[in-house]
């Protein structure tokens, strides 16, 4: 009779450091961070829209707000998030929305460019009409 | 194995992230200069609280905030999970609740615009 | 060319004497074209015999000689002993049971794979006599990278939402699903939506991307969930919101 071996599995288990294990790790993590600057300053937006609702006092009052060094740490802080979010969705856009031409596919770079020229124009017009420049 | 429900919360989350892709950088810019005391024309009082008196601005903010609020409910639920925190059920309500309350507010205040 | 010695510290684990796992460190005297794969099974004739790991073809097409070295998951056969410096740790795939040393229980994957139903379900029966099934290579082409799989599981060890959610269904379960429907003869995508579009299925992703950057022969498994998520949110959408469409 054949002895029988005894099989004891051996589960590792995962712990939250799974996120510093590897470069491509980091930078998932800092890409979905992104949420808390977009999330954040849509809220402000929206505290933004009761302070115009409020009459121009109130709308001034929240202009005020906004240039505290606080207020300026988190735009710069959520401007650098938000455009890596963009630049990181846009790069796996055509990941999700291969399009075939014939035989071949196009090119993920040409999809990926487009969108940031698309992006970059549309972000250049908004900032005109706003007169910011 | 049944088809999962999760398209409803995914398709909002996949149209809010393409829309602040687009969108999200220039306006927070706008607030940036504003912030450094180089507010846009646009920011002006007279100037913006016209623009959001025009029904289809509204409708478009209000279109803006949800599906921004709503990407980054989605997202910081998955976060929350990849982190350790196993109360899904109980992170995705008030994630959710939070965005939609957050729209429910900007529609409230552009109402009365 | 001469030979270096390398230092291997590799995973150990006899479930009838250990009760964890533990390093155990070998010099071995490597030349200068081997891959870790040639430094184990030096090990294992020359060193330690009691040394337990899969391997098969040595060039990286069978997918067996899959492990962590250095933490990356990478096929033992392609990792070049000349591209690593100091000790290069080598420990077996990550996210699965370990059976004995670099031996993991790789049963749950091996499920997965069957119950995407990884055949051909033709969409319409057509006896021999009527001939082939026709495709043009513009046909083929939508679904060819998503053939050359190996089931090598490095996918599946690079993914971090399989490590938090064993029930996940994981990359190459659904790469391979979407290899079929993508496949003009096949008409079988609505059963494998049974599967791939439940909870475990692609909607544990979060596009993390791993997958796609570790797989040697560059599958995309991440692309393909991502495509078999847009269009089953369109196929929900669409079902809910104008449910008299017909199919």
């Amino acid at each position: 009779m054949a002895e029988e071996v005894s099989r004891k599995p051996y589960v590792r288990a995962m712990t939250w450091r799974w996120i510093v294990r590897h470069p491509r790790y980091v930078r998932y993590m800092a890409r979905e961070f992104s949420c808390l600057f977009i999330g954040g300053w849509t809220l402000l937006l929206v505290w933004g829209l009761q302070q115009l609702a409020d009459g121009p006092a109130a709308w001034a009052a929240f202009l005020e707000c906004l240039k505290s060094p606080a207020s300026i740490v988190f735009h710069v802080l959520a401007l650098g998030f938000a455009a890596y979010h963009s630049i990181t969705w846009f790069n796996l856009t055509p990941k999700a929305l291969p399009l075939q031409l014939g035989e071949r596919f196009v090119p993920d770079a040409a999809i990926a460019g487009a969108h940031l020229g698309a992006w970059a124009a549309l972000s250049l017009v908004i900032l005109y009409l706003a007169g910011a420049f | 194995m049944a088809i999962s429900n999760k398209p409803l919360v995914w398709g909002p989350f996949a149209a809010g992230g393409t829309l602040t892709a687009f969108l999200t950088p220039a306006l927070i810019l706008l607030t940036l200069l504003a912030a450094l005391g180089h507010a846009p024309d646009l920011l002006a009082y007279e100037r913006l609280h016209a623009f959001a008196g025009h029904w289809l601005a509204k409708l478009a903010l209000a279109g803006v905030v949800f599906l921004s609020l709503w990407s980054a409910a989605h997202r910081l639920r998955i976060t929350c999970y990849d982190l350790g925190v196993r109360a899904d059920t109980v992170v995705a309500t008030i994630l959710y609740a939070g965005a939609l309350a957050g729209t429910g507010a900007s529609v409230l205040y552009l109402m009365r615009m | 060319m001469g030979e270096r010695l390398v230092e291997l510290e590799v995973l150990r684990y006899h479930p009838e004497t250990d009760k964890e796992p533990r390093f155990q460190r070998y010099s071995v005297p490597c030349r200068e074209e081997w891959v870790v794969l040639d430094a184990l099974n030096h090990i294992k004739e020359a060193i330690d015999p009691t040394l337990s790991y899969r391997w098969s073809c040595h060039m990286a097409v069978c997918g067996s000689c899959g492990m962590m070295i250095n933490g990356e998951p990478k096929l033992a056969c392609k990792a070049f002993v000349r591209n690593y410096e100091g000790v290069i740790r080598v420990e077996p795939l990550a996210h699965f049971p370990i059976e004995r040393d670099l031996v993991t229980v790789i049963d749950d994957f091996m499920a997965k794979l069957k119950r995407v139903k990884p055949y051909l379900m033709p969409k319409e029966d057509k006896p021999l006599s009527a001939g082939e099934y026709r495709q043009t290579p513009a046909e083929l082409n939508r679904f060819k990278q998503y053939s050359m799989c190996i089931n090598c599981m490095l996918c599946y060890a690079a993914c971090p939402e399989y490590g938090l959610i064993p029930k996940y269904i994981g990359p190459a379960a659904i790469a391979l699903a979407h290899r079929y429907n993508e496949d003009s003869r096949d008409g079988g995508r609505e059963q494998r939506q049974q599967e791939i579009a439940a909870t475990e299925g692609v909607w544990e992703c979060s596009f993390v991307g791993a997958c796609s950057e570790v797989c040697p022969e560059h599958v995309d498994p991440a692309g393909a969930i991502q495509q078999v998520k847009i269009k089953s949110t369109v196929d929900w959408y669409t079902q809910h919101l104008m449910p008299w469409l017909k199919k």
